[in-house]
């Protein structure tokens, strides 16, 4: 009885995955190559998709940079002190995740757009931002704004401070007591929360969407172009280019999965 | 900010505070702060008019509709999932386990064109159904489904480590008083995820409502059937209908921000009952 229940248990949970997740993922390789080799490489080597794919990685570098930059600081100043305001700053920081990556871009557009307030300085000195790569740049960087310091801060919080209090009894800089006491404890979780905000930043689609005015070679990234190919009903064409992000993806979860082993063995330790 | 105090010996608290609270402001509070600006110029009752306009009422109905369908139907299959993958041996499990991140690394773009066409009528799945007349694609059940697509590993990942943390003598302790397995499940294990469960229920319920690239392909907009909020928005945006997009998205902020609030509530609770966390 229980032997028939775990099976069965099992084989809804596998359907589950299947239907939801594999299948979808089937799609998108076997669309990618239906009409052939030589189909997928022209598509993947067109100029416009070279091209967005640059813009792509352009703005996945700068958003990781930046987002690791704010995750260490914001981490450490989060679990180092106490501080008034600490639970209001950590909500604050979630904020990206629970609005809608359209509401992101319509902030910048409000912002910097013909109706915002930011508009009358940038005319006056020249400066484009949305419908341009730097608005592109800045509406990935608020939908990966907290994913580097979400991972960290529960690690960091479940450690405590005392190494890094005696060692700077003892004198040492800050620099050193990162390098030499926090950072060895939590460089797993830092690395998957840049993993995480790397398949974001590159995946995101809703934000940069808003923003973007979808100009094909200028501001068009990869998630964008599959948008335009598949609206044209160039199916083929676009199940290719999201080939180029499904390899991505792929890689991305076998790192997540090494990065999560290595978590667990640390635990253990 | 007020007066910050630091407490301690820990060398850093200047800099390291500076470089969050300028960064933060800069990306994420100035710019949320001007869609409340922008509002400056509207009366109450523009306001009101706008939001209460019935092609918009649909857009929010048709969004609660299948994000609280969606997030249901992973909340019973994110607890299923997450017992078969911690409590089972099974080979393939690994794989599975993994899977279950796939929508967090799949671009949403990408996955929305995926489901539009695996649930096409052309499409494998999609073709089962056409036959027996039913659409999916370009239907709420379409919608419905890419939101179980994004929303399934906030659920999974959530009940997960709480499932491993539970004590088998409690279960041991229930099966020696005589209780069967699934009164066991019922009584003794339901009521300690529960709360993770209900965690994982409104973070996927939130993604779903906000969601766009997964959703906005195999929704097709069609106004009063399958405009769903953050779509309206944007089409609001290309009409250059600033006051409307940013009305919307100011309920679609607020409504953000309750069940956030109701989150850190139920995740309080929790750290409570476990007898606080640090």
């Amino acid at each position: 009885m229980e032997k028939a229940v775990k099976g069965a248990l099992i084989a809804a949970g596998a359907a589950f995955i299947f239907i939801m997740l594999i299948l979808p993922l089937a799609t998108v390789i076997v669309y990618a190559f239906r009409q052939g080799l030589e189909t997928f490489w022209q598509a993947v080597s067109e100029p416009y998709t070279l091209k967005a794919l640059q813009l792509t990685l352009l703005t996945t570098v700068i958003a990781l940079i930046v987002n690791t930059v704010f995750g260490i600081a914001a981490s450490w100043a989060i679990t180092r002190y106490h501080f008034k305001g600490r639970g209001l700053l950590t909500t604050l920081i979630d904020i990206p995740f629970s609005i809608s990556p359209v509401i992101a871009g319509l902030t910048f557009i409000l912002v910097f757009g013909r109706i915002g307030w930011a508009y009358p300085f940038l005319q006056a000195h020249d400066i484009k931002i949305v419908f341009a790569v730097p608005g592109i740049v800045l509406a990935t960087i608020f939908v990966t704004f907290p994913f580097v310091s979400r991972e960290m801060i529960p690690l960091m919080q479940s450690r405590g401070t005392d190494e890094e209090e005696a060692a700077a009894l003892m004198g040492a800089s800050w620099f050193t007591i990162y390098r030499k006491i926090t950072f060895p404890h939590i460089k797993w979780s830092l690395l998957y929360g840049i993993i995480l905000c790397t398949a974001r930043a590159m995946g995101e689609f809703g934000a940069v969407s808003v923003v973007s005015g979808h100009l094909r070679g200028k501001t068009n990234t990869l998630p964008l172009h599959v948008e335009i190919l598949f609206n044209e009903f160039h199916l083929t064409q676009a199940f290719a280019v999201s080939g180029i992000l499904v390899v991505i993806a792929v890689i991305v979860l076998i790192v997540r999965n090494i990065v999560e082993y290595k978590l667990e063995k640390g635990d253990e330790r | 900010m007020g007066r910050v105090k630091a407490k301690g010996i820990i060398p850093g608290f200047g800099i390291s505070m500076g470089i969050t609270v300028s960064m933060l402001s800069l990306i994420v509070l100035i710019p949320l702060i001007s869609v409340f600006l922008n509002m400056r110029g509207m009366t109450f009752a523009e306001f009101w008019h706008v939001i209460t306009d019935k092609q918009l009422v649909s857009a929010y109905k048709i969004s609660l509709g299948c994000s609280a369908l969606a997030a249901s139907i992973n909340a019973v299959f994110g607890v299923l999932l997450a017992w078969i993958l911690t409590r089972y041996q099974f080979p393939g499990r690994r794989l599975l386990d993994g899977f279950i991140e796939l929508p967090f690394a799949l671009p949403t773009a990408v996955a929305g064109i995926a489901l539009t066409t695996l649930y096409s009528d052309k499409g494998w799945v999609g073709s089962l159904f056409a036959r027996a007349g039913i659409k999916i694609s370009y239907t709420p059940a379409g919608i419905t489904i890419a939101m179980i697509f994004i929303g399934i590993p906030f659920v999974v990942r959530s009940v997960q480590p709480v499932l491993e943390k539970i004590d088998p003598k409690c279960e041991e302790a229930a099966a020696m008083l005589g209780a069967g397995k699934s009164r066991t499940f019922f009584k003794v294990i339901l009521p300690e995820i529960f709360p993770a469960a209900l965690t994982g229920f409104g973070l996927a319920f939130a993604r779903s409502i906000g969601e766009y690239g997964s959703v906005v392909f195999i929704a097709g907009n069609i106004p009063y059937k399958t405009q769903i909020a953050p779509v309206l928005i944007v089409s609001k945006l290309e009409q250059f209908n600033y006051a409307a997009a940013t009305s919307i998205a100011l309920i679609m902020i607020l409504f953000a921000f309750i069940l956030l609030f109701g989150l850190n509530l139920i995740q309080a609770r929790i750290v409570a009952r476990s007898g606080g966390g640090e």
